[in-house]
């Protein structure tokens, strides 16, 4: 079962920076990693994790080994319209996993 | 004139702890990472707890029961404070259980599962669920007479010398609780902070996984995982602890 916990402000006034925490649960496997038989670890990482809002990609970030598991990813936008804001991890093996959130402009 | 009383109150209640009140670990990590167990937007233990919270709600077993039935909609409902009450008594099978044994145990009898499907990730995602709804909440382990010799004995292995390098729990965690052991921070070894994230184990881990880590660490043969000897550690540890405040999901470097 993939969980994440997106935090943002409910509500937020229009021109208004808001800060946005995206956390995921995710092993962030290296690939470098041997298990304890000695075989390595096939690599399992996300590789792109990417928030769409009011049409268009406001944030967007390239993840690589050496990120440690469930990472956290914060950053900020300026609230414009209320709606959903997307947020997207993808991954090795297929991995994606889609959480929508909702701002309320006022 | 206070400690007299707390003294006395020792007396009536049970042995005399001579040791200074209990310290969290919470007050010797850094800054940065105390903020993110306080924070639960940051704190990685919180998707564990969510995990346990949406098995709450979930249908298991023969008689297709789930813990909203007789626990209430949320953990926090009617077993707020039960996390800060473990281990306890269990009637049944004579012997003092754990947290995570009790949930375990609910769900052989009460929902008809399994023995082997009652433990595993699920069983940990529970724990970490129902011991979330006591955060902030003090310990206070049962004042239940049977308990007394698994607690002294807990408490005769706290300070029984283990493996090749010799060392005691005590010697480390009641002793030198605060310095360091090369460049690691010596933790004073508190057991309220469970289920809790470490950054080492990158994941959420139970108390007896912790203890696990530290008797390999003295290069002794870590006792079985369930076996009476983790037991009375874990009822001396929640005694030791008592009055600290729950803070599970804790989070550890």
């Amino acid at each position: 079962m993939t969980r994440a916990i997106v935090t943002l402000p409910t509500r937020a006034r229009q021109g208004e920076v808001i800060e946005i925490r995206a956390l995921v649960a995710h092993p962030m496997e290296t690939g470098h990693r041997p298990d304890s038989e000695g075989r390595v670890l096939p690599r399992n990482i996300i590789r792109r994790f990417s928030c769409r809002y009011d049409g268009q990609t406001v944030f967007s970030a390239d993840l690589h080994a050496a990120i440690a598991a469930n990472p956290v990813i914060v950053f900020h936008t300026v609230a414009t319209v209320s709606g959903p804001l997307t947020c997207t991890w993808q991954g090795d093996g297929g991995f994606v996993h889609e959480h929508v959130a909702t701002l309320q402009v006022v | 004139m206070a400690r007299a009383a707390a003294v006395l109150a020792g007396l009536a209640t049970g042995p005399v702890d001579a040791q200074a009140p209990p310290r969290s670990g919470y007050e010797m990590m850094s800054r940065e990472l105390q903020a993110m167990q306080r924070d639960d937007s940051l704190n990685p233990g919180m998707l564990w707890v969510l995990e346990g919270q949406a098995l709450w709600a979930r249908r298991e077993g023969p008689v297709e029961r789930a813990c909203t039935d007789c626990h209430g909609a949320t953990p926090a409902d009617r077993l707020r404070g039960a996390a800060a009450a473990h281990p306890a008594w269990d009637a049944l099978l004579a012997r003092p259980v754990t947290l995570a044994e009790r949930i375990a145990q609910c769900r052989i009898r009460h929902q008809g599962v399994a023995a082997p499907a009652a433990g595993g990730p699920a069983l940990l995602a529970l724990e970490a669920a129902v011991a979330h709804a006591s955060r902030g909440l003090p310990m206070r382990p049962p004042d239940d007479a049977r308990l007394e010799p698994w607690r002294a004995r807990g408490q005769a292995l706290w300070q029984q010398r283990l493996g090749q390098l010799d060392l005691s729990c005590a010697q480390c965690h009641d002793e030198r609780a605060g310095g360091r052991l090369g460049g690691a921070l010596i933790p004073p070894g508190n057991a309220a902070g469970y289920p809790t994230y470490r950054l080492e184990w990158q994941g959420l881990g139970p108390l007896q996984r912790r203890l696990r880590n530290c008797m390999t660490g003295v290069r002794a043969e870590p006792w079985a995982a369930g076996s009476d000897e983790m037991r009375s550690l874990e009822v001396y540890l929640a005694w030791r602890d008592r009055g600290l405040p729950v803070e599970a999901p804790a989070v550890r470097p």
